[in-house]
Order: C-alpha cells, then sequence, then structure tokens
C-alpha cells in the first residue's frame, strides 16, 4: 500500500484555487492528500470584478469556487483559519485555530495586501481599504453616513475603487500621488484622455497630489490636506495605492524574500527551501512582483507541472491590460513608454470622440513594441498579436490606428498568427490548441469552449476565437453553409431584411422575389414568424395558415397522441379564487388532465381538436385570453409575491410582471421567451435563469438579459442597474425587438448573445448607448405589436371560416379512435400500445 | 372499389391539410395551389403512432412533394409514401381527383391522377 503525500496550500484566493483547480484536472492528484487554508470565511472569488458587487452581483455570484469542488476532489479546506506558523525543518504548518499538519509540498498562494501610505491619521475613522468583500461591506456600511467618498491612487485599481464608490451614491473623488491617472500604463496623453472621460463621469480628479494628514473635516468626516496647502472635504477615504506582497510567514521562517518584500522564487516557482513553493502576488520572480491573475495562473501551471515532473519553466509574463473602467475602454500593450532604444512614437487623437491611440515601433518601423488604447479598444487583440508574435508590421504602422473610413481592413488576419500565438491568456490556449480541437470536431463556439477552455474566463478573447473558428473551418474545407434551407439562399436575418427593405407580407411574395421552390417545413414557419413579428397580422390569415406548424394551426400545443393541451394566459401567476374555480370547471367538463406549469399557469391536456374552439369559448367568457404556449413567443412572466406580502419584498414584483405580460404578450419571436421578476435579491422568481429577468433593488429595478434554464442552462446577464420603471421598459422593448430582428433560426437569446461579436458589451452600446442609431426604429417596432395586439383564439370563434378546420375528420362527426385514455392517480392519461390490447379504456369522451 | 365522393374542395386548405374518414380510413388530404393537385395518404403516422399526418406541414425536398409529420417531423412523399429519412417505412397513398369541384378517393388505387 502506497501513502499519499501531503500537499498543503496557503491561502485560497483567485491563484491559490486555480492551483488547485490545475492540479486536480492532472493524473499527479492522485499522489497528494490536499489541504488548503481560507483566512477570508469563504473559499475563493473574483476579485478582479469586486466592483460588480455594487452594481447588483452578490458574493455567491462572484465565486470561484463551483459548488461541491472540494468534496468531490477530496480536498480539505480550513475556511477562516490562517496558516500562523511554519516549521520547515518539522516540515509541519500549525494554523491560529490550531491546527497542525505535517506537508510534504508547500505551497504559499497568500498574495498580497492594500498598501496604506504611513500619512498621519491613516487609521482614522471611515478610512478604508478595497479588497476583500468585507472591505466592501464595511465601505457599504461607511457610505450609508456620509455623502462624499475618495480614493487615494489613481492606479487601475484606484479607478475601479472610485466605480464602487460611485455605485454606492458617493460624490466621488480620486487623488493621484503620480502627474497622470494609471502612470504605468498610461502616457501623458492618454492619461489626459482617460483623465478626461472618468471626468465626464462626475468623478473629480486631483493629480500630482501628495495627501500629508487626514484631520477632523468642517463637513464631512475627515480633510485630507495636501503637500501644495489644498485641502479636501471627504466622508470616506478609501486607500488603493498599491499592493504589498504577503510574505510575513516567509519571512518567519526564513525563506528569503526580496529587500522591497516578496518571497523570493526561481523560473520553476521554487522558493529558497525546493519543498515549498510561492505563486501569484506573493512571489517574486526577477525582482518583480506580478499584480495580476495571468501570471498568477501560469505560476499555478507551472507549479502543477514541476510536481508532476514535467520540465516546466515561469518565464515572465506579458502585463499587456485591456480593461472598461465605468464603461471607458483603456487598453496597454508592452513598452508604452517608447524606452526602448530608438523607439518611434506614432498616435492618433480624436478630442471629439474621446478616443486615443499610440503606438511604440522599433527603430526599423517592423516590430510594434507597444500600444496604448483609450476610448476604443477594438484594435486591442490585433495589436497584441502583432507585439507578442513579433509579426511584421505593415509598412505605414499608422494605418493600424488611423480610423478607416471605407471597406479597407487593416486588422491582422488570424491567417497571419503562427500556431503558438497565445488566443486565450486566462486559461492559455493556442491558436494551434484551438485549430486541434476544430479537428477533431469542435466545430462550434460552443463545443470549441467546452473542449479548450478558450473565453470562458474574462472572455476577451471570445469574438478572436470566434474568427480563429471561422477561418480554420474556412481552411481545413468545412462547408460553413448559412442558408435557411434549399428554398432560401439566406439566413433568417438575411429574410428579415429583405422583408423591411421590400415590406413583404406575404409567403408567396417571399417565393417569388426571393426563394424556389414550394417551401417546406423549415422557412415556412420561420417566414410565418417573421411576418408575424413584424407586421403582427392574424396567423390563421389563409395566406399564413399553410406556414404555421401545428401547434400554430391550431392554437395549442399537440402531445404524443395528436390531443392537445390548452394554457390560457394568468399574468404574472396572479389568480382569483372564481377564475381558478372557472378554469377548474372547464378541466372537469371536458375531462382534461390539469397540471401546474413551470411558468406559473395551468395546463389542461387530452383535449381533441373539435373541442378546442368550445373549450376556449367557455375561457373567454369567463375571462381568460390565449397563453401563447403554442407559439415562438412571449410565454410568462414570472413573479414573486413581492413587496405587497412579502416582509423582504423590495418593490411590487407582481404588478410589474402583469404590466409585463400584457406588455409583450403576443410578440412572435425567432424562439419562446421567457421573463421573471424578483421583488428583492432573494430572487425567488429565478429572474437570473430568463430571457429577460429584472430584480427590485433599493435603487431601481436592475435588468438581467440572456438567461436560460433548460437543456442548456445559462446566468443571464446583469445588464443595467438601478432603473426606474420607464428606462427599463424602454430597454426592454429595444432588447426585444433587436432580438427579433438579428437572431437566427430558433435561436434563443443565450445563444445569440453568445453568438454575437462583442457579445454584452455590444448588446449594451446598442441598447443603452443607442450606438447604431436604431433606437427609436426598435421602440416604434415594438409599438406596433403592441397597439395591433389581439387575443388569436377570441378573434378565431368569431370567425366561421376559421373554425371549419377544427374537427377530426372534414366529412364525418365521427372521432378519432385511436385516441384513448387510461386512468392514473384519479386523471387521465394516454394510453399506452399494450394497454389498448388489454385494458378497458375510458374510451372518446 | 371505386372513385368515392369525399367532400367539396371548399373544404379542403389550401397548401395545408385535412383529414377526411373514407369507408372508416382515416385519409390525409393536401390541396396544392396554384397547381389545383390534392394528395391523399393515409393519416397514421408510423413513428409517432396517431393520425395526425394531415396536420403536417407541406412543401417539396429535391422537388418531391412531402410532407413532414407534426410529431418528430419525418418527411414522406406525397405521391409515394416513402419515408425520406428511412426508405423502409412507406405509408399508404391513396389515388385522388377532383371532379367538378368535388374531391374523390379511390382507396383501391394507388398512384395519383391529376
Amino acid at each position: 500500500m502506497t501513502t499519499k503525500k501531503t500537499l498543503v496550500v496557503i491561502g485560497n484566493g483567485m491563484v491559490g484555487q486555480s492551483f488547485l483547480a490545475s492540479l486536480v484536472a492532472s493524473p499527479i492528484k492522485n499522489d497528494y492528500q490536499i489541504v488548503t487554508f481560507c483566512e477570508e470565511p469563504r473559499a475563493a472569488y473574483d476579485r478582479v470584478h469586486l466592483s460588480e458587487f455594487f452594481s447588483g452581483k452578490t458574493a455567491e455570484d462572484l465565486s470561484m469556487v463551483e459548488p461541491g469542488f472540494f468534496e468531490e476532489h477530496g480536498i480539505t479546506i480550513h475556511i477562516g483559519d490562517k496558516a500562523s506558523k511554519i516549521y520547515r525543518l518539522a516540515k509541519t504548518v500549525l494554523s491560529e485555530k490550531g491546527v497542525s499538519i505535517s506537508y510534504d509540498k508547500l505551497v504559499f498562494a497568500t498574495g498580497s495586501y492594500p498598501f496604506v501610505p504611513p500619512v498621519p491619521g491613516h487609521d482614522r475613522p471611515q478610512c478604508l481599504v478595497y479588497r476583500t468583500i468585507e472591505d466592501l461591506e464595511a465601505m457599504a456600511a461607511a457610505a450609508k453616513n456620509g455623502k462624499v467618498g475618495t480614493v487615494v491612487g489613481g492606479g487601475l485599481l484606484g479607478l475601479e475603487a472610485a466605480k464602487a464608490l460611485k455605485d454606492l451614491g458617493l460624490k466621488t473623488h480620486v487623488v493621484q500621488f503620480a502627474p497622470r491617472l494609471m502612470e504605468m500604463q498610461m502616457d501623458d496623453a492618454g492619461g489626459a484622455m482617460l483623465r478626461r472621460k472618468i471626468e465626464e463621469l462626475g468623478i473629480t480628479v486631483h493629480t500630482g497630489k501628495n495627501t500629508i494628514d487626514i484631520t477632523d473635516g468642517k463637513h464631512c468626516t475627515n480633510k485630507m490636506v495636501f503637500a501644495d496647502g489644498d485641502e479636501l472635504e471627504t466622508d470616506l477615504v478609501l486607500f488603493s495605492a498599491g499592493i504589498r506582497p504577503r510574505d510575513e510567514l516567509a519571512r518567519d521562517c526564513a525563506l528569503h524574500v526580496g529587500a522591497r518584500g516578496g518571497i523570493v522564487i526561481d523560473n520553476q516557482c521554487k522558493t529558497s527551501d525546493p519543498d515549498i513553493y510561492a505563486i501569484g502576488e506573493c512571489a517574486l520572480w526577477n525582482d518583480k512582483i506580478f499584480g495580476l491573475v495571468a501570471p498568477g495562473y501560469a505560476m499555478a501551471r507551472t507549479v502543477v507541472a514541476d510536481l508532476a515532473g514535467e520540465n516546466a519553466s515561469f518565464t515572465g509574463a506579458d502585463m499587456s491590460t485591456k480593461l472598461k473602467l465605468m464603461g471607458v475602454d483603456v487598453a496597454s500593450i508592452g513598452d508604452v513608454h517608447a524606452k526602448s532604444q530608438g523607439a518611434l512614437v506614432y498616435s492618433y487623437q480624436n478630442g471629439d470622440n474621446g478616443i486615443y491611440k499610440r503606438l511604440v515601433v522599433s527603430q526599423d518601423k517592423k516590430q510594434l513594441l507597444g500600444a496604448v488604447l483609450v476610448g476604443d479598444n477594438s484594435g486591442y487583440g490585433t495589436l497584441l498579436q502583432y507585439c507578442l508574435n513579433g509579426i511584421e508590421l505593415p509598412e505605414n504602422p499608422d494605418a493600424l490606428i488611423l480610423p478607416h473610413r471605407s471597406d479597407e481592413s487593416v486588422g491582422l488576419g488570424v491567417d497571419a498568427l503562427p500556431a503558438s500565438a497565445q488566443i486565450c491568456s486566462c486559461y492559455d490556449v493556442t491558436k494551434g490548441a484551438i485549430c486541434s480541437a476544430i479537428e477533431a470536431g469542435c466545430t462550434t463556439m460552443g463545443a470549441l469552449k467546452t473542449e479548450t477552455k478558450a473565453a470562458t474566463g474574462c472572455g476577451g478573447c471570445s469574438a478572436l476565437l470566434k474568427s480563429v473558428m471561422d477561418c480554420e473551418l474556412a481552411r481545413q474545407g468545412f462547408e460553413v453553409n448559412t442558408d435557411l434551407c434549399e428554398h432560401f439562399a439566406y439566413t433568417r436575418q438575411d429574410l428579415y431584411n429583405l422583408m423591411l427593405v421590400g415590406e413583404i407580407k406575404t409567403f408567396g411574395e417571399f417565393l417569388a422575389k426571393h426563394g424556389k421552390g414550394h417551401g417546406c417545413e423549415i422557412c415556412k414557419p420561420t417566414i410565418g414568424n417573421i411576418l408575424a413579428s413584424y407586421w403582427n397580422e392574424h396567423i390563421l390569415e389563409p395566406e399564413h395558415l399553410g406556414l404555421q406548424d401545428t401547434n400554430d394551426t391550431f392554437l395549442a400545443n399537440m402531445q404524443k397522441d395528436g390531443t392537445y393541451s390548452v394554457v390560457p394566459r394568468i399574468t404574472g401567476g396572479e389568480i382569483s379564487p372564481d377564475m381558478l374555480i372557472a378554469l377548474g370547471q372547464v378541466g372537469k367538463k371536458y375531462k382534461l388532465y390539469t397540471k401546474i406549469t413551470g411558468g406559473q399557469r395551468v395546463d389542461l391536456f387530452g383535449a381533441r381538436v373539435d373541442q378546442l374552439p368550445h373549450i376556449w369559448k367557455e375561457l373567454i367568457d369567463a375571462g381568460f385570453e390565449s397563453g401563447h404556449a403554442y407559439g415562438k413567443s412571449l410565454r410568462t412572466v414570472k413573479s414573486c409575491v413581492g413587496s405587497t406580502w412579502c416582509r423582504f419584498g423590495v418593490d411590487d414584483s407582481v404588478g410589474l410582471a402583469i404590466e409585463l405580460e400584457n406588455r409583450y404578450k403576443g410578440l412572435r419571436s425567432p424562439h419562446k421567451i421567457k421573463f421573471a421578476v424578483s421583488g428583492c435579491t432573494r430572487e425567488c422568481a429565478e429572474a437570473q435563469s430568463k430571457d429577460v429577468g429584472i430584480i427590485a433593488t433599493e435603487n431601481g429595478w436592475n435588468l438581467y438579459v440572456c438567461g436560460n434554464g433548460g437543456m442548456k442552462p445559462r446566468h443571464a446577464d446583469l445588464f443595467a442597474t438601478g432603473l426606474d420603471k420607464d428606462t427599463l421598459i424602454k430597454y426592454i422593448d429595444r432588447f426585444l425587438s433587436f432580438y427579433v430582428r438579428t437572431a437566427g433560426r430558433l435561436q434563443r437569446t443565450s445563444v445569440w448573445m453568445e453568438n454575437m461579436e462583442g457579445g454584452l458589451d455590444y448588446l449594451k452600446s446598442v441598447i443603452i448607448d443607442d450606438k447604431l442609431g436604431l433606437g427609436e426604429q426598435l421602440e416604434q417596432q415594438m409599438q406596433h405589436v403592441i397597439d395591433t395586439y389581439q387575443c388569436e383564439w377570441k378573434t378565431t370563434i368569431e370567425d366561421e371560416s376559421k373554425l371549419k378546420r377544427f374537427r377530426h375528420f372534414i366529412n364525418s362527426d365521427q372521432q378519432d379512435d385511436n385516441v384513448v385514455f387510461v386512468e392514473e392517480r384519479g386523471q387521465i392519461r394516454p394510453a399506452d400500445a399494450n394497454e389498448r390490447k388489454h385494458f378497458k379504456l375510458l374510451g372518446v369522451a | 372499389m371505386s372513385w368515392q365522393d369525399v367532400c367539396s374542395i371548399d373544404d379542403l386548405q389550401p397548401n395545408s391539410g385535412v383529414c377526411a374518414l373514407v369507408n372508416g380510413r382515416q385519409v390525409a388530404l393536401f390541396y396544392l395551389i396554384p397547381v389545383g393537385t390534392c394528395h391523399a395518404i393515409d393519416n397514421y403516422d408510423p413513428f409517432g403512432h396517431a393520425n395526425v399526418l394531415s396536420r403536417g406541414v407541406i412543401g417539396d425536398i429535391n422537388g418531391q412533394p412531402v410532407v413532414a409529420s407534426p410529431l418528430y417531423k419525418q418527411h414522406f412523399n406525397l405521391q409515394t409514401g416513402v419515408c425520406l429519412e428511412d426508405e423502409t417505412v412507406k405509408i399508404p397513398v391513396y389515388a385522388s381527383r377532383i371532379n367538378q369541384n368535388r374531391v374523390e378517393i379511390n382507396l383501391q388505387e394507388s398512384g395519383n391522377e391529376l
């Protein structure tokens, strides 16, 4: 019997967790008993997106740990317990709570702490830091009693922190010691443009300010005093002036540390003790501390490889960054300050649109050494690939940053990238790995992401991944055929646009102008749906009837035995006892099987075609209307009971749900659409699993989009926060109309979003910023659908000609003798083949 | 057996299907306009085991007139009854004709006239 060795990981932050994830994915996981200490009261979470805590995300949303991860892999985690002592001779770790573990291998992933300058008064009340969820909770508490907040530090993290203060509703200042914002990543002009854009958002920026004292304020809790004599009154002071490695434990056990801190490591991430490694922000490699997650992840992979006896080295990391700070695009690549010998600089500045771009190129103009982008990050991927792969620049390098107003493309074709080019930096996926996965059969974005993990970290590379995929598919000879079917050599989106331009109103006109043959069960319902979503004529009009799937034709849902189910609309899931009784009476009279649906309504099964109009006559008389459960259209707006009754409710979720359901009912769309509204962040309506989800907060409605349950669940993305009802409805109008216009056939909003170039940011720019100038048109399009709404069943039962089809035989009143039921749990169900032979059947009602 | 009168062409649905009862047999009738032909096939879906084919969407695939089952979307050739997805499966096809605005079916003959 072999005994397992023990591996102890100190720290369960982003890098510590990444190490564990890499380790359990490696065959050597079976060699080790794994133990980890986590000082914080919760396991690893996403610190990079910490500010989203104030725009609606919860600690759970930010978690980086899959549910059940530690149990599944047999990892012992000591949460809320800090490793406090290491005895290297005895190879033992002792914790604050008294846990003692003997280790064979030890990994430091202790991270860093925020640097607080030793200014007098730095420990006064409401002087805080920004690193953990507990820090955020302290900020939120402090913000309740204050009006003004000031961040000390105008670097990347400081500006993130400023966003957090602004989200908390404080008048926000940023105080920066250096002469410009983000002094490491920006040159003077870039920093100035960034400053202008940040100030446009209502944040006051003070640069070149050296804080010398913090004392009592007159109007606010605190007053900051600067070396130049200026003063600033503020309630909250938030220090974000850089990080310092957490190396105290390593010092204590006499590992080598750097002069300015950091645990010294070699290329295998080993410390001065060969059984101890250090990774992430606590580690000092080549006299450098890496304050980004990607290098930390690379170190984590190196340690796993080294433990496995593979030849692996950490050889430094590219510190290029691309991010969106409060909606402002910022990116920096390589040598931004043109420190390289003979470097040449090109720059482009557009004061009107707030865009600044700078290129640093080698003396021979062949290599890109660095770049700065503010206000427009679109060229980042291309520039980064030029820089990292040493690809020769075009003859005029400035073409890469000058706006191109014709059709010429100056982007770097993905063809030009070598196989070794890194596409996804979070998971270190190369172009070569992606191409192999495509060759092995991953021919969709979804399959590629699952197989290679590319674009599943920060998601920044998804557009690039898509280009690599398209290009490689074409190269490997896959024909990417996007034709709808043999009758129309167009996509659904193309057909939609053709309808708009040609004002086409019937399938016949479509076929004559743009198609061939007679159509099929693909193109007919698709075009029927497009026409209905725009013109909104009754789908059983003679020219549309033949286009509809059977469910739409009979305005009910066909079940396995050819009978139908009936679902009346119950807006927001709210129903009076009288209506409930009416529903029960109909179910009883027609002997229907009744079941509550997931969308908070009632489904009545087992209705024959000839019964449908009778059933609906009674339902309509009782005050019901069609629930459109049969259509590719808005289904339900689910709601929790909300502030009307609930002790915790923040706003009236039922009221909003009913209003929204009544607004969008009847809208035909590429696929079904589901909504939900929750009255508080407890989220009882499960809004984050819907196409459109709304959650009430103290500051207004938070809007989530493109979630999905079902076969491929997708958590919805937070789209906008703190909205009033009018703005909320405006955004949903635009969102739905844009979806109807641009989605593929039978494409749910989740897949639509995942395939959209630019993803969530692009969608926001279209809906919120109205980048395409379509906003008004999209709203009008929705208004037309709302104005022309009709209950399809009401119109149908009032029109004799439409009722003709609702009988099984055109020439007889007999019933389909194949439809037979048996009883189960006091209700009917279709008989199976065996029962038809051997049992007394309930027969046709 | 001979030609039987079933219904008026006004009872048919243009470019869609209805079901008729002919000698106890369920017959799906599809009326194609503007050509004016009527196809008659059995209404029973051998995959879904239900009488539903008259409620399928019709069209053409590679030039063959077809109906797609509303249950699991298999295509059946309206002239031969052969399933396009599984050629070992063939459903009955009946002769049909339109005579002075009346639809007539001959259950014995297979194949189509007019």
